[in-house]
């Protein structure tokens, strides 16, 4: 049977690679000078999809709500053989807390219509909250399963499913449809395909393009990625973004540093075995 | 009047999680603040026993729903139950663990409710906000690192009730006991629907747990300064001479350096050891988040601008490659 799946995918800022360089004079990172990349969550729940297109048929849709820009991780995906991308956009959608994200991409699904399965990655890098799948899915009116490691069973829309818990692992059976969130334990991401790379490379938004030719020159050849905004998907503007948001930032400060002076050592083998023999004096270890 | 300050409890086998006595500690100070009750609510099977302690641990009324399907922890009967309940009673503020049961809840009901929920905070507060002309009085300081950087963001929920939050396991402290405490206790009795029941758990494996960094004496922790899982692996051996566990940033799990439940943090595991040995760490606030109320603190970077050094009690300025085998060493030759 074949399945129509939905990977919901985020741009975030590669805080893996904080290095000095990003760092500004007060010691607050230049968001714009980290590269973003694709969630790397987000690659090991589209590669769960992907595995069981290949296993039963079917087709995926990525769709990433973001600035235009986030267009790049809908490409990565489309390269690593997702069917149809749709890039979430608009002014209206900036500032949004989790739960505004969640209702913006509740109207999407449903705008885009009957599904069986819809995959989020178990957490993004920026917040770590992990929320937003489940918000999706209660939304959805539909179950849950999150942090989920591998697809054990499929059958027509019998599914059993195995989730890491705190302390093991749990095999869950389940009905479709179902929003699954998956961790980073799972299998891993597939590269993109060279073909696939170069050939969605030169997609675009219809907002992109440069001319009305370029366009049509676009849409023939099926590179011009569909951009949804307010107006397409249709909700109101109070529950998506700033206005949609319920938690909001009062203010942010700097951490004050208890600021003590360490007493220094240097790496010598007498400095050193008098820390660990200061250690050792003060019952300390 | 505000409505009651609200802690989901979490039981697994009966056994109630730390972090749920954890929260009825911050819960009673928040709630007392407010002059307003303390309320849990438990979810399970036979946990008959629990209600008394919650009430020695702080809370004044407990709402208990038992039932034989009940018994382990599953999305949908759990947020139907706790939904109800927030709808009947109003409750102001909810506080849930962000362990892998309350991170699957939380956001399930907050998602249900439309209110706002804020992930892993580090601390709670009840005051004052101000936007515009308005004022919003006594309402909950949701207190976390904020990403950019060295920062530390207060969030609020001015509009919407409850205002929910999730908290670490080890963040706050564990009430201590009292069973002269009166309480309430309330039986729910859930009427489950076959929706509710439509996922089921096959299996259940529980693995012992292998690290247990929250009552260790000793931490030694390492960063990105190894630059390799190869080189990490010297860790293991300082800890093992020095009887301590080891720790690791989120950088080093994210780069695989050591395995997640190693992870000390705002987004990890919180600790208070006797030593905490830094090495190659540079202090994120969401890493200090987890380990700056250790007793005593050793660092060890090769950068003398890291942040780490402002919170250490003992810092070495140099290579963690050339002074862990000197460490060893000169423990071992201890006098
Ligand atoms: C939402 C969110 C949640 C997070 N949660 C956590 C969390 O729970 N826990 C956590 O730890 N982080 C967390 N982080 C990540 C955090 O912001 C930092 O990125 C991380 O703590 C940095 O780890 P690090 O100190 O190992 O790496 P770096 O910051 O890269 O520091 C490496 C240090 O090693 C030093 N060094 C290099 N070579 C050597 C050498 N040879 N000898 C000695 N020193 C050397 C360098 O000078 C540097 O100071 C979170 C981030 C976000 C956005
Ligand atoms: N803006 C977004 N667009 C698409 N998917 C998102 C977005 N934000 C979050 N998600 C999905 O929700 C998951 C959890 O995100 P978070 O709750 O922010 O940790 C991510 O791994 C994504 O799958």
């Amino acid at each position: 049977m074949p399945y129509r799946m939905v990977c919901l995918i985020k741009q975030v800022p590669d805080t893996h690679n904080i290095t000095s360089d990003v760092l500004r004079e007060d010691g607050t990172v230049n968001r714009q000078a980290l590269p973003a990349i694709v969630n790397p969550d987000d690659l090991f729940a589209l590669e769960i999809a992907l595995g069981i297109k290949d296993k039963y048929g079917g087709e995926i849709t990525v769709m990433s709500m973001g600035p235009p820009m986030a267009i790049e991780v809908l490409k990565d995906a489309l390269s690593r053989g997702a069917d149809h991308a749709i890039l979430l956009t608009d002014k209206k959608f900036a500032g949004a807390d989790t739960l505004a994200t969640s209702s913006l991409l509740e109207w999407a699904i449903r705008k885009y219509g009957e599904f069986s399965l819809i995959f989020c990655g178990r957490q993004a890098i920026d917040g770590d909250t992990a929320q937003v799948g489940p918000q999706v899915a209660e939304k959805l009116n539909i179950p849950q399963v999150t942090f989920a490691e591998a697809i054990e069973y499929l059958n027509k829309d019998d599914i059993v499913i195995r989730r890491v818990i705190d302390s093991g692992y749990e095999r869950i059976r389940g009905r479709l449809p179902l929003l699954i969130t998956v961790t980073n334990t799972a299998e891993n991401p597939r590269p993109p395909s060279i073909k696939r790379l170069m050939f969605w490379k030169k997609a675009k938004t219809k907002n992109s393009v440069k001319s009305d030719q370029e366009r049509e020159m676009l849409s023939e050849r099926g590179l011009l990625i569909p951009v949804w905004g307010l107006d397409e998907i249709g909700c109101a503007s109070d529950i998506c973004g700033f206005a949609g948001s319920e938690t909001w930032i009062k203010n942010v400060e700097n951490v004050k540093l208890i600021s003590r002076k360490p007493k220094l050592f240097d790496t010598s083998d007498q400095e050193i075995k008098n820390l660990i023999n200061e250690l050792v004096d003060e019952h300390i270890i | 009047m505000e409505n009651g300050v609200w802690v989901f409890i979490e039981n697994d086998s009966r056994t109630i999680a730390d972090v749920s006595f954890e929260l009825l500690w911050k819960g009673r100070e928040l709630a007392d603040h407010l002059r307003v009750e303390l309320v849990c609510f438990i979810i399970g099977h036979q946990i008959s026993d629990a209600a008394p302690e919650l009430i020695a641990h702080g809370a004044d009324k407990v709402y208990v729903a038992d039932d034989s399907q009940l018994a382990c922890y599953l999305t949908l009967p759990y947020t139907r139950i706790a939904v109800d309940l927030i709808k009947e009673f109003r409750p102001s503020i909810l506080l849930i663990g962000a362990t892998s049961i309350g991170r699957d809840l939380a956001p399930r009901i907050a998602s249900h409710m439309r209110t706002g929920l804020t992930a892993d905070c580090t601390d709670l507060q009840i005051g004052e906000y101000k936007f515009g002309k308005k004022i919003w009085k006594e309402i909950l300081l949701q207190i976390r690192p904020a990403f950019g950087g060295n920062v530390i963001a207060t969030i609020v929920t001015p509009d919407t009730r409850p205002q929910m939050a999730t908290v670490r396991e080890g963040v706050f402290k564990r009430p201590s006991a009292d069973f002269s405490r009166k309480g309430q206790v309330v039986q729910l009795n859930p009427t489950l629907t076959e929706q509710d029941l439509i996922l089921k758990i096959v299996e259940r494996v529980k693995a012992e747990k292998k690290v247990n960094l929250k009552s260790a004496r000793i931490i030694v922790a390492g960063g990105m300064g190894f630059g390799s899982r190869e080189n990490f692996k010297i860790i293991h051996e300082l800890a093992r001479i020095l009887g301590g566990e080891v720790g690791a940033t989120r950088a080093a799990v994210d780069a695989g350096f050591i395995d997640r439940e190693h992870q000390i943090g705002q987004t990890g595991v919180t600790v208070r050891p006797n030593l905490y040995i830094a090495l190659g760490i540079s202090g994120a606030v969401q890493h200090m988040a987890g380990m700056q109320e250790s007793s005593r603190i050793a660092a060890i970077n090769t950068d003398p601008n890291a942040p780490i050094f402002s919170i250490a009690h003992y810092g070495i300025v140099g290579d963690l490659h050339e002074t862990i085998p000197r460490m060893i060493k000169a423990y071992k030759e201890k006098d």
